[in-house]
């Protein structure tokens, strides 16, 4: 594209003659243009004659919108266009991920606090600031809807009155987006089989994906009406589905090219600027650019959903679970986002990885007023395994058992039916993973003594409290907690979850070279590592260029639910193998004769050359290519799945499992109220790691965001629905000193189902991660502590 | 308002500046150096740290007119104020980077394609040890924080040759990374002083 400058490059990586196939920690081929600043991020973008775009968000969480007085913001010098609902050019207004129930700009009523109202293009940050302050909108508030009781109420305003989504149907009421009830077994009968019966309530607060590249992006319009966009996204393909009826262009008039992404984990499933860039460049002829900042982007993008979980189970005296029961109650907010996915996950994982045949679950996801929520690492996931795990310890100290050894008498295994009546065909090594995790060596005790000649000196960076000098020891107790979780692994519930792969195979200076064409979204997870890995693994060759993702080429599916090695890493596995027995097509045509084994042998491509299995070089790629191209563009599908039955949640819904456990181990200042996690060690299973140093900064960074949701992370709404504290200095995400030591135990245990027998594990990470810091401060505190983040007043009963 | 300071060694002048812009904007926006990151412009995160006069800076929370007459380095200049530090010069003493090898840098569009075809294993001759060992110890993931977390850890391993990892910890305890979980940025500032100080061993400095 003429102008723009800072466009996402190839990335060409070399690689020694038999060196960086799958399985070795090849280096990220993006690393040179992160480690230099020359990476250009989608807020990197520039365009000469550029405008900047901002919006003007609404202040309350449910109000009437009277009327929008946009004439003075207009009338401000530098100010290119102000649009609001009335500007859109089409019928369609809405969008969304499963379901179109999200205005592109608020029409008549807002629905929480912060949503789209209009937007400015100017030719200053600044001047279109201080334009949208000019802009008048006249409210009228309105009732807020802000928990369970409110949105079921009998008076309760409803969030949406015009629903006619495919769940509007079965839920009992209109606040309630989607409802999942999973039944199995004969809970009563069970139940009176039980010796002992432990119940608990359990929340979750709201947690934010805190990426830190802010949403972003730049619209240029095009010569023929249509527009470019670069943008970070997870998925570009779903937002070109999204975007362009908004817009009234055919989807081949929206070109999508992924921009460098800081990061994800959910947050960008969900469209932010990537329509009101668009309008604001096709309404002034002129590129422009959107930035958050990150006030903005807290109010950009959807949370972690908030939860709050009624658990019983029940145990036989000799620690085997008879039943559970449990009702899971998930704050949507304001609109649906992927609501109803979050509500199948949590009701299909809500026993954990234990084998209990007589369940009654049932799972919702509220509309309410609150922010809306929808996509974060683990979802649903996470927020069942904090309420099982916790329930898990409280079982054992009823019944006076180790808690990792109860743990691993109910642990599911291959072969376990999970309550949705589906088999786990793949290795489960549940127990086995609780046995490594509490094997490794723990932590030696007052770490922040170290004795000198003088005697004993503090370093108080290893206490509670830290550099605040809080504590030099006195008041301090450590504690041990255990916990495991399950989560699925790629889209579920009868979702077509396809990827598509293009990959070229040609002769370029005597050298063979793949480049491999996917729009899978790089957000930082090292998806572009392992294609080159695959392909070099694949198709024997050294050299190998990752395009930059675009939608000139098939849907990669979204960057989520821990699928993408798998699947688009399969899609490329895919091609390559189509392309290899292209080229083999081609040698036998022209160099059969020369040699048996080109009909005779198996043949592989190794070292740029085609080898016999016995090892014997047949040819050189190169000499069977020459001058032809094999470029090849496939998609490419995991096992179907299928939908839950609405009323017993039966169903072969997951196509995969991902196991973790963790061990935590905390220090409280008890007087404050103050915690410090010593260390935090996970086990995982990852079927085969295709990138081992990849695969354990996903497991160390997944556990930190566990550790955040444990002791610090949550955005505050108040009962007006109201975001409380939407900055880094009022909503803290772990530093490097509130990390800990995170040793890794990698276990490899091939599903056979999967490519390369792999598991997606980016997300399992997170589960076990919180429940586990959260049983360590109880063994240390003796407190129950039933909700996180734990904070110091729960501590302290102050 | 036109501000004029050094910036990677070099003089850089910028015209119709609002007051009320920041060095990180003005850096971002107006001299075409956007390695300095925005993620939170609320100098909580760290991720835009540049030098200003020697000192790390969360170039977000400076107003440009503060920067009138100063040096500032940022992630672009890294690779260069590390050379001439290991040459023996302060920064600028030296005359900082020279003009012609800085336009080159600049200009050379081949640049970026020659330092993404890093081998596997191989060394890029154009980084500071700092840089080569976040790639080599897998510390980039999105690596939106990775410039700010560079510009730090280089100052740190400047002042304390050979830090424990508390020192490491207390010195980046200013940049927030939300995808690493810290670890594998530890194991890079550790095999960055080992490796700067086998390379001073090795020369007999």
């Amino acid at each position: 594209m003429a102008g723009v400058t800072r466009t996402p490059t190839t990335l060409t990586q070399d690689s020694a003659a038999t060196e960086g196939g799958i399985g070795e920690s090849t280096l990220r081929p993006d690393g040179t243009l992160k480690v230099t600043g020359e990476f250009a991020y989608s807020s990197d973008m520039w365009h000469e004659d550029m405008l900047w775009g901002f919006t003007l968000r609404s202040p309350h969480a449910h109000a009437e919108i009277n009327g929008i007085d946009t004439a003075e913001a207009l009338a401000q010098a530098g100010v290119h266009a102000v649009l609001t609902y009335d500007d859109l050019p089409t019928a369609t207004k809405r969008y969304g991920l499963e379901f179109a129930d999200t205005p592109v700009l608020a029409h008549g009523r807002v629905r929480h606090h912060g949503e789209p109202v209009a937007i400015v293009a100017a030719d200053h940050p600044e001047t279109a600031r201080r334009a949208a302050a000019r802009i008048r909108v006249d409210y009228t508030p309105l009732p807020v809807v802000h928990d369970e009781a409110s949105a079921l109420a009998p008076d309760a305003p409803l969030v949406h009155d015009d629903r006619d989504d495919h769940h509007a149907e079965h839920v009992p009421h209109p606040n309630i987006v989607h409802r999942q009830p999973i039944v199995r077994g004969d809970v009563a009968a069970a139940r009176a089989r039980a010796d002992v019966i432990v119940t608990g309530e359990y929340e979750i607060g709201m947690q934010d994906q805190a990426f830190l590249g802010p949403e972003s992006g730049l619209a240029v319009p095009a010569e023929d009406g249509g527009v470019d966009l670069y943008v970070a996204t997870q998925w570009l393909h779903s937002d070109l589905r999204q975007i362009a009826p908004v817009l009234g262009l055919p989807e081949e008039k929206v070109r999508m090219t992924l921009s460098g992404v800081g990061g994800a984990f959910g947050g960008r499933e969900d469209l932010s600027m990537q329509i009101h860039g668009c309008l604001l460049a096709l309404r002034t002829g002129k590129p422009v650019k959107i930035v958050y900042n990150r006030f903005e982007s807290f109010f950009g993008h959807v949370h972690r959903h908030p939860a709050k979980l009624w658990y019983e189970h029940g145990a036989t005296r000799d620690g085997k679970l008879t039943h559970m029961k449990c009702r899971i109650v998930l704050d949507g907010g304001a609109y649906a986002s992927a609501s109803p996915a979050v509500v199948g996950n949590a009701s299909s994982l809500a026993v954990g990885p234990y084998v209990v045949d007589d369940v009654d679950i049932e799972a919702v996801a509220l509309y309410t007023n609150n922010p809306p929520c929808g996509a974060m690492r683990g979802f649903g996931a996470v927020q069942a395994c904090f309420a099982y795990e916790s329930q898990m310890d409280k079982l054992a100290a009823e019944l006076g058992l180790d808690a990792v050894e109860f743990r691993r008498l109910n642990a599911m295994s291959q072969g376990t039916v999970m309550p949705t009546g589906q088999e786990v065909d793949s290795p489960a090594p549940v127990a086995e993973l609780l046995r490594r995790v509490k094997a490794m060596p723990l932590p030696p005790g007052k770490q922040w003594e170290s004795g000198d000649a003088a005697g004993t000196s503090v370093d108080v960076r290893a206490l509670p409290g830290g550099l605040s000098n809080t504590t030099h020891g006195e008041g301090v107790v450590r504690g041990v907690g255990y916990a495991v979780g399950i989560k699925n692994v790629g889209f579920s519930e009868g979702f077509d979850d396809y990827s598509t792969a293009r990959v070229r195979l040609s002769v370029v200076g005597g050298e063979p070279v793949a480049v491999v064409h996917t729009a899978m979204a790089e957000v930082g997870q090292g998806g572009v590592t392992v294609h080159a890995q695959i392909a070099r693994t694949e198709l024997g060759v050294t050299h190998v260029t990752i395009n930059p993702a675009d939608t000139q080429v098939g849907s990669a599916g979204s960057t989520s639910a821990s699928r993408q090695t798998y699947v688009t890493g399969g899609a490329v596995k895919h091609a390559c193998e189509a392309v290899r027995e292209q080229v083999l097509e081609l040698g036998r045509a022209k160099l059969g004769t020369y040699h048996p084994a080109w009909a005779t042998a198996e043949l592989v491509l190794e070292g740029g050359k085609v080898v016999t299995d016995g090892g014997e070089v047949l040819a050189g790629i190169a000499e069977v290519l020459e001058d032809e191209v094999v470029d090849i563009e496939l998609e490419w599908r995991h096992r179907p799945t299928e939908a839950f039955d609405l009323t017993t949640g039966q169903g072969r819904g997951h196509v995969q499992y991902s196991f973790a456990a963790h061990r935590a181990v905390v220090e409280v200042d008890t007087e404050l109220g103050l915690v410090k996690v010593i260390e935090l060690a996970c086990a995982q299973d990852v079927g085969k790691a295709l990138n081992p140093q990849s695969v354990v900064g996903q497991i160390q960074g997944g556990t930190t965001q566990g550790l955040g949701l444990a002791v610090m992370e949550e955005i505050v709404v108040d009962p007006t629905g109201k975001v409380r504290n939407p900055s880094f200095t009022d909503y803290l995400i772990p530093t490097i000193l509130d990390t800990p030591t995170i040793p890794v135990d990698v276990l490899e245990l091939a599903d056979p189902h999967a490519p390369y027998g792999l598991r997606g594990m980016g997300e399992a990470p997170t589960l076990s991660s919180t429940p586990a810091v959260v049983s360590a401060i109880r063994a240390a505190t003796g407190l129950a502590l039933r909700r996180v983040p734990v904070r110091p007043e729960h501590l302290t009963g102050t | 308002m036109r501000v004029n300071f050094r910036v990677n060694g070099r003089p850089h002048e910028a015209d119709d500046v609002w007051e009320g812009e920041s060095l990180l904007y003005v850096l971002r926006e107006r001299m075409g150096l956007p390695g300095s990151k925005n993620a939170c412009e609320q100098g909580e995160c760290g991720s835009c740290t540049v030098r200003l006069d020697g000192v790390p800076v969360c170039a977000c929370l400076v107003a440009a007119g503060q920067c009138e007459g100063r040096e500032v380095v940022t992630v672009e200049g890294l690779a260069d104020y590390a050379r001439d530090r290991a040459a023996g010069c302060a920064a600028g003493a030296c005359g900082g980077t020279n003009p012609d090898a800085a336009q080159r840098w600049r200009a050379d569009p081949g640049k970026a394609a020659q330092g993404a075809a890093d081998s596997p294993a191989g060394e890029h001759a154009g980084l500071s040890t700092i840089q080569q060992a976040f790639i080599d110890a897998g510390a980039v993931q999105c690596g939106f924080c990775t410039p700010g977390l560079l510009v730090a850890a280089d100052e740190l391993i400047e002042r304390v040759p050979q830090p424990s990892d508390a020192d490491i910890r207390e010195a980046l305890s200013g940049n927030l990374c939300r995808c690493t979980g810290y670890e594998k940025i530890l194991d890079a500032v550790r095999l960055a002083a080992a490796r700067e100080e086998s390379q001073t061993a090795g020369t007999g400095a």
